[in-house]
């Protein structure tokens, strides 16, 4: 290898240089106009608003709430929170185990949020056949659209790995609850039997 | 009113709710004209999110007419057209009176590790958000505001996140003149973050992906030169090969938690739920910047540990920066680079869906169908 052949990162000072401002400027719209920092509008980090729009100290609380889940790492409900599906059943309860118990720095409060999770889903969908709207796997998943993409004409799927993956993901969790109650009838039928 | 709901993983349903009602003394109830569907509701979407609960409205990205206000509120007035931040803050705790607006401490009881979010599940709040009719927004002195005369009502929607998102990418990868950029992530984010990655001075601006349409549109919109990584063997090695065994001098990681390129960290990371998200990009960042160099993560992760390797990180001396965007903070400068045409948000919508048909569009954009890039919901009512 002769110096010629040597790359930049071993030598002081071989960059190839980038194109001039004019090429760059001729070539990009806007290239350069936030080169200053000082017009970028998050640099330096912390800036101190003028007016933020706040016309309070601290704002005026929120009534509601009492009882309201919170993060242990806080020192009370924020004065604004927000109150859409308010916890309820099993998985309201493991949802506030995860909070009252667990400040977000311990695993075991994202594990638990996650296990609230999933009962709430399975309850939801298991309650849903009850009612006169029940959950549908193919409304639901817009899967639909597989053969009308929205009504557009159909340009296909440039993503061709989860093709393989989602269906399986998506229709696994179903297949196998089905294929448990037809294993769990069938004992059930045995055990009628025999 | 009609309004989005969540029935559990990559299923949802368009349900009659009540419509929202002023709940605090600075609340507006807002009349959604035009939304749209993030990368981030993704994540929401497939499951990654603790907290995620059934019969919620998502929707962080939307503009819309001021329908109530509440008693309290002095710069809005029913009637305006206004477009919104996705950051729910309050203007005046310790943090927004820093700047750091998308950190406020008075927005979300339900965590402090980030801040309050409209329709981003309880972990951010627990606000219902704008893919429905009408909307709850909460401190409408602090965050919203009125669509300039001149803009269309398309950029708009995108400076609610995603433009806003990728611009604030680009300034947090320090980039200074001459710089290497290379942008991970050829989205909505990404495609911003490099445009703005010009606009500070960039040199070069490498793209990679693995979806053509976008690498497409990186190419023809951002100016960029782009890589399809499903063509290249190695990303890190080819990035040092392209800098002459440097590496980048700034990567930008607009991916987040569903990163793809590595089966093991997609499956354990996004379909498994076993890390906070895959870090394949973050990882390919880490590695393939050069020593002393800036990675930028606007891709956003999950609360559980990553597999990240830190210790490359360490040992090669770099600066992270990342966060939720300030969205607010970044207009005024924005609103003048749309205008000039520097920066170009609508140019990256590829579909516009009636509310009801929300299902089709959450599927045509998580599975990549029919060359979606960025898709809007436009509600019944607007
Ligand atoms: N920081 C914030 O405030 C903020 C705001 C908006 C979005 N986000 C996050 O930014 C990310 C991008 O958002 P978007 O709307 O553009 O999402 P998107 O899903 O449309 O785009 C992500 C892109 O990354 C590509 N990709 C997957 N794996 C890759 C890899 N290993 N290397 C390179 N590209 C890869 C995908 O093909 C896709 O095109 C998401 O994680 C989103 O949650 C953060
Ligand atoms: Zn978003
Ligand atoms: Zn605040």
């Amino acid at each position: 290898m002769t110096e010629q052949d040597i790359p930049s990162a071993y030598l002081r000072d071989k960059r190839t240089p980038p194109p001039s401002r004019e090429e760059l400027r001729a070539r990009i719209p806007g290239w350069g106009a936030d080169l200053d920092p000082a017009d970028r509008p998050s640099s330096p980090k912390l800036q101190y608003p003028a007016d933020s729009g706040a016309h309070w100290d601290f704002p005026d609380r929120q009534p509601g709430s009492a009882g309201r889940e919170h993060s242990i790492e806080h020192a009370f409900v924020t004065p604004v929170f927000g109150t859409a599906q308010p916890l309820h059943g099993l998985s309201g309860a493991i949802r506030r185990l995860a909070y009252a118990r667990f400040s977000e720095g311990r695993l075991a409060h994202w594990v638990l949020l996650v296990l609230g999770d999933r009962v709430d889903a399975w309850g939801s969908h298991l309650r849903s056949f009850g009612t006169l709207h029940p959950d549908d796997p193919i409304t639901e998943t817009g899967v639909r659209a597989e053969l009308t993409a929205g009504g557009t004409a159909r340009r296909g799927r440039s993503d061709r790995r989860h093709q393989v993956l989602d269906p399986v993901l998506v229709a696994g969790p179903w297949v196998a609850a089905g294929a448990g109650m037809v294993l769990g009838a069938r004992r059930v039928a045995r055990a009628l039997r025999g | 009113m009609r309004a989005m709901t969540y029935r559990g993983p990559y299923k949802l349903r368009v349900e009659e709710k009540d419509r929202p009602r002023i709940e605090h003394p600075n609340d507006a109830i807002v009349r959604v004209q035009l939304a749209a569907i993030c990368g981030s509701d993704l994540h929401l979407y497939h499951g990654l999110m603790p907290d995620t609960r059934i019969g919620h409205t998502f929707g962080h990205e939307f503009i819309g007419v001021v329908d109530e206000i509440g008693p309290s509120v002095q710069h809005l007035q029913v009637g305006d057209r206004v477009m919104v931040p996705f950051n729910v803050f309050c203007g005046s705790c310790w943090y927004c009176a820093r700047g750091l607006y998308s950190n406020c401490h008075n927005v979300n009881p339900n965590a402090t590790a980030v801040g309050g979010i409209y329709g981003y599940s309880h972990t951010t709040g627990g606000y219902d958000g704008g893919q429905a009719e009408y909307v709850r927004v909460p401190f409408a002195d602090v965050g919203p505001v009125r669509i300039p005369e001149w803009m269309h009502d398309e950029d708009a929607v995108l400076l609610t996140d995603a433009a806003a998102t990728g611009y604030f990418g680009a300034q947090l990868g320090e980039i200074v003149e001459g710089d290497t950029v290379v942008v991970l992530g050829a989205g909505p984010v990404g495609l911003i973050a490099a445009q703005s990655s010009w606009l500070m001075g960039a040199g070069r601006v490498i793209v990679i992906d693995h979806l053509q349409e976008r690498l497409d549109k990186a190419r023809t919109t951002a100016h960029a030169e782009v890589w399809d990584y499903d063509e290249i063997d190695d990303v890190v090695l080819e990035m040092k090969r392209q800098t002459d065994f440097l590496g980048a001098d700034v990567v930008i990681d607009a991916v987040g938690a569903e990163a793809d390129g590595n089966l093991l960290m997609h499956v354990t990371g996004t379909k498994l739920k076993l890390q906070g998200g895959s870090p394949v990009a973050l990882n390919w960042a880490i590695d393939g910047v050069r020593k002393g160099g800036t990675i930028s993560v606007v891709g956003a992760y999950g609360p559980v540990p990553n597999m990240v390797k830190f210790g490359d990180a360490m040992n090669k001396g770099l600066t992270l920066r990342m966060n939720q965007t300030p969205v607010k903070r970044q207009w005024p400068r924005m609103f003048e680079h749309v205008r000039n045409g520097h920066l170009t948000p609508r140019e990256v919508v590829t579909h516009r869906f009636p509310l009801e048909d929300i299902a089709e569009a959450y599927h045509v954009f998580s599975a990549k169908l029919d060359g979606c890039i960025k898709p809007l919901i436009v509600p019944s009512a607007s």
